[in-house]
């Protein structure tokens, strides 16, 4: 490796930091915008509107991003007296760094730089699945290290939830992903990308896929499952005494996080960058402009196809937080180790059992997977269905005591 | 839990310095966590000093008297007709019931007589109080528990229903509208067609917040057996409204001690068994929905009733009409003499309760035969209601403490006067 490649590299990384840090930006505008539409409100649409000459303004709020990283920056940066300071300062850093190592190892689109290397994935690494699994989990050292080093009982709180939470949704993540490996037989993530050229795991896998949205959403402590801020509870949980850009940090770990494990699951289950017809449209742009020229189609096009999937399934995210209310502590604990878990379980026996009796074609298995997935997804859903004593509201007309 | 009897259940109220103090030898090491009295979900300034064992809520001690704002002891140095104004400050979610509370014990003072109309009116405004106060409520509780939409749904409805206020009296909130002897101005002439409006649109939007909340499997998990508060321990603590009701008391003022012609409504009292969170959420949107009912009749009865007197004809309480002082002067007297010094009562005294959207108000003054009160007193729900908050809690955990406190709906104005 000469010393260019080594800047090239050191390019990448930069650039895919600033192409997440942006993507966060403006995933904070989208579910501002998002959210105040669900909820009947305008939401933020003043900051860098166009004019137009008949007095209309157009593109409200695109600089929305811009401005709330403006006032961040000039807030001031206060750490409480009590609170231990080096500690305090460095966990905002171990929360946003693994955020952002994530995004190496997913394939975001596919231009072939002409060597057999793939210009959209800055690393492709033999055991892919295990970093990323390794990587979303060590995010939570920010979180605790922060909640017990603000010296605060709601930060404290807030740390101790997050722990219990993550180690408790890891488990149900990993098995969930784990059907996907065993279809694949591979842990890279372009060979999983791949695979799915046929047919997207989201069918096999379809119990995976479910698992995986839950787990996944707990893991990067989003609602429904942010207890771990807990507003209404514990004021704002580990990031209660954060302010300025240590608090942006955690902002931006939380943000990233939930991005890249969309993401993930766009890989994992919704064919990645693949989308039908592409192959045939760089044949016939290489065939009239020449391979460079083709190329970077396909890499467009497939970048472009990857973000729309991802933009899905953050769309629901978003909804899901404008719908849902919070579950409680102890409810989440039940449903990652009594329902997920089991279910994560029964997903892989089933994909190991498919896949060895029945004959190696995606469309027989898929199907009969699908089903076996569905069927375990409605059994499960009858059978933890929770007993309430009945409740009813009954109309007094006249009492007798009148 | 109603099997055990009151008397074995710890009913005990801490104060926080029992909450606060060291543990001793032998007893188990507890976390003392102070919730407020700037915290987001404690409705105002509750302090809750809360005794935690991990995540479990072992006691809780409300503490309150951070928005004492003196208003029974100021309204004794202002006249009859200035005191009125203090009582939009109390309950500041349902400022029109209080104004009721209070006029109506001041005319049984007087002993005056009030035109239909004015009556009609007053229970037309205070049943959409009673529908916005439960949408401020089902917003919070829901925000509370962080269904978020649910709260910006439930403002949009009360915002059409304070430009109904702001229609009739110029006030959003502190409306001060309902005086001694019937109302401060007539119903404006659009009266009629916006509060059809409103009624229009209502039910189906009730039904919108309970597509979003009812059936939700989450909403019920959080709610369903939390914070039971049964009918015996309601009883005990003096709880009325919603808390009671959803105990199974079928306790509501507006049937049992009718007021306002109330007993000439057609409507009925919503009750529910269990006594738990989800309990009292099915109760006060039952309630919505009867007082949207109640505002129907009244609206069809102002209709039946025509123009009117809006206000006693009787001089030495209400002043007499602008135009009548230019050229009578008995009327000029009249006025003059109510603006300088007020009215006299008779010396005695007056209890007056209603049925807020909160539970039982009510008002009590002493009269000294001067023009101001010798003492006014208020039994406020919300102050009542908290009371219940420790029994409630013990026992539960911290995300469920907030559940219960907004379930239990206290306005901290009004515990605190």
């Amino acid at each position: 490796m000469t010393w260019l490649d080594i800047v090239i590299l050191i390019v990448k990384c930069i650039v895919l930091t600033l192409a997440a840090t942006t993507m966060f930006a403006y995933f904070t505008l989208f579910e501002r915008r998002l959210l105040a539409r669900l909820q009947n409100r305008v939401g933020p649409n003043r900051a860098g509107a166009i004019p137009l000459p008949g007095g209309q303004r157009i593109l409200g709020g695109w600089l929305q991003p811009a401005a709330d990283a403006v006032k961040l920056f000039f807030k001031e940066d206060v750490v409480p007296v009590m609170a231990d300071k080096w500690v305090y300062i460095m966990a905002p850093g171990f929360a946003v760094i693994p955020a952002l190592i994530i995004w190496v190892a997913i394939p975001l689109g596919y231009w072939p730089d002409g060597a057999g290397g793939n210009l959209l994935q800055l690393a492709e690494i033999d055991v892919a699945i295990l970093y990323l699994l390794a990587v979303t989990s060590v995010g939570v050292y920010g979180i605790a290290i922060a909640g017990w080093a603000s010296n605060n009982k709601y930060s404290m709180l807030g740390g101790i939830r997050a722990t219990a939470q993550v180690i408790s949704y890891e488990l149900a993540l990993g098995l969930a992903v784990l059907g996907v490996v065993m279809q694949a037989q591979s842990f890279r993530t372009d060979t999983i990308v791949d695979a799915q050229t046929t047919l997207w795991y989201i069918v096999p896998q379809f119990l995976g896929f479910v698992i995986f949205l839950v787990a996944s959403t707990a893991e990067v402590v989003r609602a429904p499952f942010d207890l771990v801020e807990a507003e209404q509870e514990l004021v704002g949980g580990y990031n209660t005494e954060y302010g300025s850009m240590k608090f942006a940090l955690f902002f931006m770990s939380e943000y990233i996080k939930l991005i890249a494990m969309n993401a993930i699951a766009v890989t994992l289950f919704l064919g990645g960058w693949k989308v039908p017809g592409l192959q045939t449209l760089a044949d016939a742009v290489t065939a009239s402009f020449g391979a460079n020229i083709g190329n970077a189609v396909f890499g467009l096009t497939s970048l472009g196809a990857f973000l729309l999937k991802v933009t899905v399934l953050s769309f629901v995210s978003v909804w899901v937080r404008a719908t849902l209310p919070r579950v409680r502590y102890d409810q989440l604990m039940d449903l990652g180790w009594k329902v997920l878990l089991p279910l994560a379980l029964i997903n892989v026996a089933l994909t190991a059992i498919v896949n060895v009796i029945l004959p190696d074609n995606i469309w027989i298995s898929g199907i009969v997977l699908f089903v076996l997935g569905l069927a375990t997804l409605i059994g499960a859903t009858i059978l933890s269905r929770p007993k309430y004593t009945s409740s009813q509201v009954t109309m007094v007309k006249n009492n007798a005591r009148s | 839990m109603t099997s055990a009897p009151v008397a074995t259940r710890d009913l005990s109220i801490p104060s926080p310095g029992d909450i606060t103090r060291p543990a001793l030898a032998g007893e188990k090491e507890t976390m003392v966590l102070n919730m407020g009295p700037h915290h987001p979900s404690t409705h105002g300034v509750l302090r809750l000093v809360v005794e935690l064992d991990g995540e479990t809520v072992v006691n809780v001690a409300p503490d309150v008297g951070f928005l004492h704002t003196g208003i029974e002891k100021s309204m004794e140095s202002k006249t009859y007709q200035k005191s009125l104004v203090m009582t939009d400050r109390t309950d500041y979610l349902a400022p029109l019931s209080n104004n009721l509370c209070y006029v109506l014990a001041v005319e049984k003072l007087l002993n005056c007589e009030i035109p239909p109309r004015a009556t009609a009116a007053r229970v037309l405004l205070v049943e959409l109080q009673r529908i916005s106060s439960h949408l401020v409520w089902l917003g919070t509780h829901a925000l509370d528990l962080a269904a978020m939409s649910v709260f910006l749904y439930g403002f949009r409805e009360r915002e059409q229903i304070l430009d109904i206020f702001e229609l009739v009296s110029g006030a959003r909130m502190m409306t001060s509208y309902f005086r001694v002897g019937g109302l401060a101005y007539d119903l404006p002439a659009e009266f009629p067609a916006t509060v059809q409006a409103f009624l229009d649109i209502i039910d189906g939007r009730i039904d919108e917040y309970e597509d979003l909340l009812t059936h939700n499997p989450l909403w019920l998990e959080r709610t369903k057996g939390i914070g039971i508060l049964d009918a015996e321990a309601a009883v005990a603590f003096g709880v009325t409204g919603p808390g009671l009701r959803a105990a199974g008391i079928s306790w509501d003022l507006r049937k049992d001690m009718p007021y306002c012609d109330y007993d000439s409504y057609d409507f009925a009292v919503p009750i529910a068994q269990n006594g738990d969170t989800y309990d009292r959420y099915l109760v006060r949107m039952a309630e919505m929905r009867q007082s949207a009912r109640i505002c129907r009749q009244a609206l069809q009865r102002l209709h039946d009733l025509g123009p009117g007197p809006y206000v006693t004809t009787d001089r030495k309480i209400a002043p007499p009409p602008k135009s009548e002082i230019t050229h009578s002067m008995e009327s000029l007297i009249h006025h003059f003499k109510l603006w300088t010094e007020g009215f006299k009562p008779p010396r005695g005294d007056a209890f007056v309760a209603i049925e807020s959207p909160r539970g039982e108000l009510a008002t009590y003054i002493v009269s000294d035969g001067s023009p101001k009160p010798y003492r006014v007193h208020m039994r406020t729900p919300s102050f009542v209601n908290l009371q219940a908050l420790p029994y409630m809690a013990r026992g539960y955990l911290v995300a469920d403490l907030v559940a219960l406190t907004a379930s239990m709906d206290p306005v901290l104005g009004e515990v605190d006067r």
